[in-house]
């Protein structure tokens, strides 16, 4: 087990912290579930924190020159190599407490981007980042497309999705393969501490990211980010959507733990996918042979994780 | 006491990066510039510098990592070449415009197609507008003295730029050199340690990088052009201060043998050191023709060119580097534009040469010496011309 969980307790709903890392005002969409979920991870890692961001809707929508919603060091270089970014944060801290150039102090050191610049383009910089070791979190927001520059497929793009470069037509039902998994791709890098969270689950969400923050060596959390803009969904049923997510088997919450897998919430009686498929824009294209083919996959899926759970 | 030694140039630009205690290193692997960076990880390995040697994945991953290091207020130094100078590209703008000192030594080498692991200075020139103040090297000596100095002029809080040191793969970066190894104690007199005005810090936080709207943006490019123009007077003065400390003078044009020169050559990097040699032989046979090296190359020290210039009428630019359906080299294009419409102006003459490793000979200068004194009489049909192509 990992000695630096024994002393921490867990967030509670009733003592929340009061700072908010991440100001209001910023730029996101009505009922943006990524910026929800992005608040409860400052929230979680309170002021001591370096911010490493790639590029992407959190990024432009916190940081409009002159205005910053930042209360924290936060730096944006580019999309893919946020990871990278958070290597040199993390060498430079290093060196220089060594040489007393700075408090000896621990700061987080949060690296943070969307599917795409985490799943896609930034897969090879993730990668080099956790092999290497360094001592930093890396938080996927995984809102499943390229909604900053509307709304175009990613690999994280689930099973028959509609976005603008994957459109359903005569020849096509929108998106044709299954959501990458990213967090499997993670724990194969051996590193201590794997999550998977959802802002539906706000306190779950917290307390994985406070231990992500706490493990020594890298961690990653991958958080289901409900976007009303780029899934035609409403904007005040975001919260919903996340939860449906969860207890349809879509997205499973659990945390890998030194390899372990251990599930969060275990799903006795699922809800049909069908839940959570309607009322989002994005599948209502889909006939009844999809949604099947959806449902036994998401069953499927899930086995798997299960078996995982009790393997390891 | 400094020692003067027979050294490799790589093995001595490392040394020079650990005198100048470099913090964090991160740094990829490229054939010509593996030993700069193999010998700086075995400093640290073997504790000779305190610094943190990221072996990242891949040279864009360095190029972040140095981003961040130097936003957090480490002494940052890496090393690349050619492809993986290439691959960088997408970010060697953002320090720059960002203000973050760093220090790179770019081991020159040609850019593929056909593959080619040898010199020349394309992948430089791909490089040229991404804001860095960029320096060659002649010979490893400046090549050691260039990297300490590019340490006190990208840090100078006047400057805050990244900058780049040329140095030509294998013709330099491979050859043992007896060079002169600055003491410690002169270094450190040189160079105080990196005190950055921003970092990142949780006592005090700022946004590093943020959106530039268009009301915005233009004037980050202008304030960043301005800093790279107001940087000449800090390098100059930071090559002053080197002459006093260490006893050797540099001056971002260097003239050699220019006085009543018909002809002048106009080179960079290694090549100067031949073209020395081919000026002296032709002086012998009586003809009056000088060299001008450009050690400063960006930002592009003009009123010392001019003034190095001085009476001559002729002048024979040497790109190293073929910009296919350009008017010329980047060299020759800089001079002509340099002295266009100015009254008195030399006839400018534009050469390519020395491609993908070929070594430019004495004979080669001659020839293209002769070829700039026929064409400042008859007007050549091409505005630029390669020296040595076979055409069999």
């Amino acid at each position: 087990m990992i000695p630096e969980f024994e002393k921490f307790k867990g967030f509670k709903a009733k003592s929340m912290p009061k700072e908010e890392p991440l100001a209001c005002g910023h730029r996101a969409c009505q009922g943006c579930g990524e910026v929800l979920a992005l608040r409860m991870v400052m929230k979680a890692l309170g002021k001591d924190v370096i911010v490493c961001s790639a590029t992407g809707c959190m990024e432009i929508i916190s940081s409009p020159y002159p205005h910053t919603a930042w209360n924290v060091p936060w730096i944006h270089i580019a999309f893919e190599n946020a990871a990278a970014v958070a290597s040199g944060v993390e060498s430079a801290r290093k060196v220089l407490k060594r040489k007393k150039k700075i408090p000896k102090k621990h700061v987080d050191i949060l690296a943070v981007g969307g599917d795409g610049a985490t799943g896609d383009i930034g897969l090879q910089w993730i990668s080099g980042a956790m092999e290497r070791g360094h001592d930093f979190l890396y938080v996927c927001l995984d809102n499943e497309a390229y909604m900053n520059t509307g709304v175009q497929r990613s690999g994280c793009t689930p099973y028959g999705a509609m976005t603008t470069t994957s459109p359903p037509g005569k020849q096509s039902f929108g998106q044709v393969t299954w959501k990458k998994n990213i967090p499997a791709i993670m724990v194969a890098h051996n590193i201590p501490y794997v999550a998977t969270a959802s802002p539906a689950y706000f306190l779950d969400l917290m307390n994985k990211v406070k231990k992500a923050a706490l493990v020594k060596g890298p961690a990653y959390v991958h958080i289901f980010s409900p976007c009303p803009t780029g899934w035609g969904s409403a904007g005040e049923r975001s919260v919903e959507f996340a939860r449906l997510a969860v207890e349809t088997k879509v997205f499973p919450l659990y945390e890998v733990i030194e390899g372990r897998y251990i599930m969060s919430r275990k799903i006795k009686k699922a809800k049909p996918v069908t839940e959570y498929l309607k009322g989002q824009k994005r599948f209502r294209h889909l006939d009844e042979a999809h949604v099947d083919y959806i449902q036994k996959r998401v069953d499927a899926e899930y086995e798997k994780l299960l078996r995982l759970s009790e393997m390891t | 006491m400094s020692k003067r030694v027979g050294i490799e140039v790589s093995i001595a630009i490392s040394e020079a990066v650990g005198l100048a205690r470099a913090e964090v290193i991160p740094a990829y692997p490229i054939t010509p510039q593996t030993h700069i960076v193999e010998h700086l990880s075995e400093m640290v390995a073997n504790g000779q510098l305190d610094a943190e040697f990221v072996p990242v994945e891949s040279e864009h991953a360095a190029m972040s990592c140095c981003c961040g290091a130097a936003a957090a207020g480490a002494r940052v130094f890496t090393s690349s070449s050619s492809q993986g100078l290439s691959l960088m590209s997408e970010i060697l703008y953002i320090p720059s415009t960002m203000r973050l000192p760093m220090v790179m030594v770019v081991a020159n080498r040609a850019m593929s197609a056909p593959i080619s692991i040898w010199n020349d200075h394309q992948d430089i020139m791909v490089q040229r507008d991404i804001g860095w103040i960029q320096t060659f090297a002649e010979n490893g000596q400046e090549a050691v003295d260039l990297t300490i100095h590019a340490f006190k002029v990208a840090e100078n809080r006047n400057v805050s730029l990244p900058m780049i040191v040329n140095i030509d793969g294998f013709t330099l970066s491979h050859v043992i050199e007896p060079i002169e190894l600055p003491d410690q104690e002169d270094v450190d007199k040189y160079l105080p340690p990196f005190k950055p005005r921003y970092k990142l810090d949780p006592r005090r936080p700022i946004t590093m990088g943020p959106v530039g709207i268009p009301e915005v943006y233009t004037e980050a490019k202008v304030a960043h052009a301005m800093a790279m123009k107001n940087s000449r007077r800090y390098i100059l003065k930071a090559w002053k201060e080197f002459e006093e400390v260490f006893g050797r003078k540099y001056e971002p044009v260097e003239t050699y043998r220019t006085e009543d020169a018909e002809v002048l050559l106009v080179g960079m990097g290694s090549i100067c050191e031949t073209a020395m040699t081919a000026v002296d032989e032709m002086r012998d046979q009586g003809q009056k023709v000088g060299l001008l090296k450009i050690r400063l190359w960006r930002p592009f020290p003009a009123q010392e060119f001019r003034k190095a210039v001085g009476k001559t009428k002729i002048l024979a630019a040497i790109d190293r580097c073929l910009p296919p359906g350009a008017v010329c080299g980047p060299v020759g294009a800089e001079l002509r534009s340099m002295f266009y419409k100015i009254p008195g102006a030399p006839k400018i003459f534009s050469f390519v040469a020395g491609l993908g490793g070929r070594d430019v000979t004495v004979s080669r200068f001659e020839e293209i010496v002769d070829k700039a004194r026929a064409y400042a009489k008859k007007r050549p049909r091409e505005l630029y011309e390669v020296i040595g192509v076979r055409e069999k």
